[in-house]
Formats: C-alpha cells, structure tokens, sequence
C-alpha cells in the first residue's frame, strides 16, 4: 500500500531521516518505533507532504506522492492523526468534523461518514455543539480520530496516539485503532509505547537516528534482545 | 426572528431614516462611518476570517478608486461599468501579494510588511505617472449634484448616502453567507491553526488566496466609492500607510472576525474623531494629529479592557449568544 524508498529528509543542515526505506502491506498494522528525535515525527510529515524530501520516494497505492501538497495526498486516501491531536479548539466539535470532510474525496458522503463517527464515538454526538478546546484529552484524541476518518481515508498513520492520555484512555485508543484495522484500514502506528504497538503490529520497523535499524514482524522484534534492551528496558 | 436579525434591522433603518433629521454635516459624518464599515468587513474577511494580517490595504483602495476614475476621466467609461476593473486590478493586485507571501512562506508580521511594501511602493508607482496626475492629483469633473445618476455615479449627496448603505448592508449579508460557507470553514480552520488545517488535506494556499483576492476585489469597490464622492485623488492619501491603518481600526475596536464589529467599531470610532477636531476647534486651538491620539487612545483601552473588542462584550450584555443562527463567527 505504502512504499517508502531513500527517504532524505533535511531541517536546514540538520538531517532527519538518512535513507529511509519501508514498506506497508494493505490491511497491516505497521509499527514504527524509536527513541525520541529518531525522526518518525519527521518520517510521518515527509509521508504525508507536510515536508518536502530531498531525495528518496513515496508510493501510496501506486501513486508517486513524494513532494506532492498535504491536500493532494489526503485526497488520495492516506489520512493521519497528527501528534498532540491538533483539534480546533475554539470551533465546535461538530465544525471540527465537518473540517475532515472538505477533501473532496469526503465531501458527497460527508453526512453518512458524520453518522458513522456519531455511532463510533457516541460521547461526541453527545458533545457535538461543546468547543473542541473543553473536551478532555481522550475526547480530544477520539475527536482527532473521527475528524479523520471523516476524509476517507483508506489507510490512516497515527503519530503518538497515546501521549498524554490517562492509562484506561490509552486501552480505549488502542481498541479502536485496533477496531480499525478489522474493519479493513491500513494503519501506521508511530509511538513511544513500544510494548503496545509492537503487540498489535503485523508489521513493525525500528528508526534510530533517521535511520531504520531494524525491520520485521512485530512479534519478532518483541522477542529481539537489541529491542527488548533498547525499548523495554528488559 | 432572532435577536440579532431584530438588531441588524434596527441599525438598518436608523440609518435609512437618518436623513429625514439628519443635516448635510452629520449626513456626511455618516457616509464616512458607513465606509469604515464597508472598508473594515473587507479587511475583516482577510484578518478575521482567515487570519492573514494586512496593513497595506489601502493598496486596493487606491487602485479600485484610481482604476474606475481614470477611465472616467480619460475614457468617459461610466462608473457602473469602470467599477469591474477596479476589482479585477485589485484582486489581481491581492493574488499577486498572495500568491508571493504564500507560496514562499512569508507568514505573520512578515507578511504584513510585505502587504505594506506593495502599498507603498504603489504608492510611489502613481505619484510618477503623469496621465493620474501625479502628486497633484486626479480630478473628477463635478457634474450636476441635484439629480440621481447611479451609472455614472453623479449626482446628490444623498444618492451616495444610500449608496454606500446599500453597500455596507451588502457586504454584511455576504460576509455572514460566507462564515457559513465551506470557504468559510476552511478559513477559519487556516486562522486557528494551519497546521491542522494543512493535515487535514485543507488546501491552505488556494483558502489564503481566496480570502486576498476577495477582500481586496470588495475593498475595491470602497475605492470606487471614495473616488466619485470626494472626488479628487491623491497617492499619498489613495495608497498612504495612516489610510491602512485608519481602515483597520474599525473591525479591530468592534472585534475582529465578528460581523457586527466593523459596523460597531465605525460608529464609535469616527464620531469620536469628528468630535474630538470640533471640540477642540470650538475651543478655539488647532491641535493636528489630536485625532490620531484619540484612535491611539482609543485602541489602548480596547487592547487593556476588551481585548476580543466592543461586539463581543456587547453581545454579552444584550443577551445575545455567539452563533444564535446568525453566521455569527463562533468567538
């Protein structure tokens, strides 16, 4: 679904990612792991066309998206939950849904995709017309979520979906990416909670340094004492 | 009905009905309150609605007045027909401002000085070409002030008070339609924050640049306004920086991103400086720039006591709720 191939990615003279190559299958769960400022933030956004790559590409179901605009790519399918949620906080929460939908990808159907995130997160039907800023965090990362699924999407990279978030939040973060995917969505997990995604993942690659270190099946890499030494502290 | 529509209607006929009491000196107090108005939700569209700073918005005043009354002068084109030129140039002008701030990612105060650079070097631009006339001026033939001639744009003082209500009333409507409109939306999200906009697949540079060449086709059309009631045009006053930043005050006192705010921020704030200039003359000494003090003052105390501005805090005290199905900006 996603192939990523020499991805270089430069802040100024800083570089970020160095060669980055990955791959996800359709239907996966792709994990990405790493130590902060090993660049999966960075990864994320020069996916997503929210940076432009020096060298290197990105496929996205067979489209060349590399260097390609935010609006362009959203509009392809590939969806993300940015870090810290990144919510409207002054609009409503309903504005911020209505938000995901201006893709135009989104905009025929963007009433049954709204039902649909009613019925997944009831308890933001019940706070539809409350601003997005009063919300706690898990509704606002529920929030975040809905608005994206808004758009479409058919494969969605989450960064730091459980930052913040109070531990039985995190439980409820992960069951619903977890729901996702057996609904069918590709997902790309990027966290600090490398026991969790590396549990749920399928597929699972280990950046450091912006570069991958390490790619295999998830439950592999769990059982790997580089990892567990590195990331589980085991 | 809603309150606000009660308001709104209100306002409407006070100002409609002004000229049944009202003599030629407060008549011409009120076109100049009504073009602030008209002025200011222009400006507001770019700054309030999707958040993009321009101080050098007497740009497309002054090239939508100087546009419609060169072809006057020059060509004889009536102004009915000379006013889409204006807004052509002028959004022109906008897209062209846009496009180089956007596209290179000039953001913030650094894009409200490139706004200003384009004002002032614009400025410099007309005071060279002789057929405007150059810093002496470009003059309208005064035609007959009696009749009504709404295509040439001659005739009574009264014909452009009610002109320029039209206008302001205009502009009102089409402001709340838009707030509502899926533009509307992504402006908004652009303002609150263009990251999140941007990750949603939001295209922020065709929102911004939208909201550029909007606001300055409708500032335009005030340029137009100003030139065939007054009459005469000068660079330094068409496209001068005090004119950018006597346009803003407006939506700024009256609160920014709100309908209502222009409309309210005018009203206070030039009778203030009419006031201030008779006071000050009845008391028998000339005070230049006393008016500019005022404004100063003026915006002092907004910033210390209501910092989102008078609407916000009068719509608290008339009882009326931010979004009562009004379009009103959710603030």
């Amino acid at each position: 679904m996603l192939d990523v191939r020499d991805l270089d990615l430069f802040y100024g003279d800083a570089q970020a990612l160095a060669g980055v190559s990955f791959g996800v299958p359709l239907g996966s769960i792709t994990a990405i792991v790493g130590a902060n400022g090993a660049g999966k933030t960075s990864l994320i956004r020069a996916i997503a066309g929210m940076e432009t790559p020096r060298a290197g590409t990105v496929r996205f179901d067979g489209h060349d998206i590399t260097g390609r605009e935010s609006f362009e790519i959203c509009d392809l399918g590939l969806g993300q939950v940015a870090e810290g949620r990144q919510v409207f906080p002054t609009m409503s929460v309903e504005d911020n849904l209505e938000l995901g939908a201006m893709v135009p990808r989104a905009r025929k159907d963007a009433a049954a995709s709204l039902e649909r995130v009613w019925q997944m997160f009831p308890r933001l039907l019940e706070r539809r017309r409350q601003m997005a800023g009063t919300l706690s965090g898990g509704e606002q990362q529920m929030l975040a979520i809905g608005r994206c699924l808004m758009g479409q999407p058919r494969m969605i990279m989450f960064d730091e979906p459980s930052l913040g978030l109070s531990p039985a939040m995190v439980h409820e973060v992960f069951a619903i990416i977890r729901r996702l995917h057996e609904e069918g969505m590709t997902i790309v997990l990027v966290e600090q909670n490398v026991a969790v995604s590396l549990h749920m993942a399928d597929h699972a690659c280990v950046l450091e340094n912006g570069h991958v270190v390490m790619e295999g099946r998830g439950s592999d890499l769990l059982g790997d004492d580089r990892v567990r030494a590195a990331y589980l502290g085991l | 009905m809603s309150r606000q529509a009660i308001l709104l209607g209100l306002l409407l006929a006070a100002f409609a009905l002004a000229p049944l009491v009202a003599g030629p000196y407060l008549l011409s107090v009120l076109v100049v309150v009504m073009y602030f108005a008209y002025v200011g939700q222009a400006w507001n569209i770019m700054m309030g609605f999707a958040g993009q700073l321009s101080l050098g918005h007497t740009l497309y005043v002054g090239l939508g007045a100087y546009t419609a009354a060169a072809l006057f002068v020059h060509l004889g084109v009536p102004a009915v027909f000379g006013l889409f030129a204006s807004v052509a140039v002028a959004a022109l002008a906008g897209g062209v401002v846009g496009s180089l701030g956007f596209r290179f990612g000039v953001k913030g105060v650094y894009f409200a000085l490139l706004t200003i650079a384009f004002a002032e070097f614009t400025r410099i631009l007309f005071e060279h070409i002789p057929g405007l006339g150059g810093p002496g001026g470009l003059f309208l033939p005064v035609g007959d002030r009696s009749g009504i001639d709404l295509v040439h744009l001659r005739g009574h003082p009264l014909m452009f008070y009610y002109l320029i209500l039209a206008m302001t009333a205009g502009i009102f409507l089409l402001c709340r339609r838009l707030v509502r409109s899926r533009l509307g939306y992504t402006w908004l999200a652009v303002r609150e924050d263009q990251e999140a906009a941007a990750a949603l697949g939001i295209n922020v540079f065709r929102a911004k640049l939208a909201a550029v060449m909007l606001s300055a086709g409708l500032t335009a059309l005030g340029g137009v306004f100003f030139a065939f009631y007054y009459n005469n045009l000068f660079p330094n006053q068409a496209f001068g920086m005090n004119r950018s930043i006597e346009i803003i005050l407006a939506p700024i006192v009256g609160g920014l991103g709100t309908l209502f705010g222009p409309i309210l921020g005018a009203l206070i704030l030039t009778p203030l400086g009419e006031g201030i200039t008779m006071a000050t003359e009845a008391m028998g000494f000339k005070a230049a720039g006393i008016k500019q003090l005022c404004y100063g003052l003026a915006l002092l105390a907004i910033v210390k006591f209501l910092p989102d501005g008078v609407w916000p805090w009068a719509r608290a005290r008339l009882g009326l709720e931010p979004g009562d199905g009004d379009g009103e900006d959710d603030r």
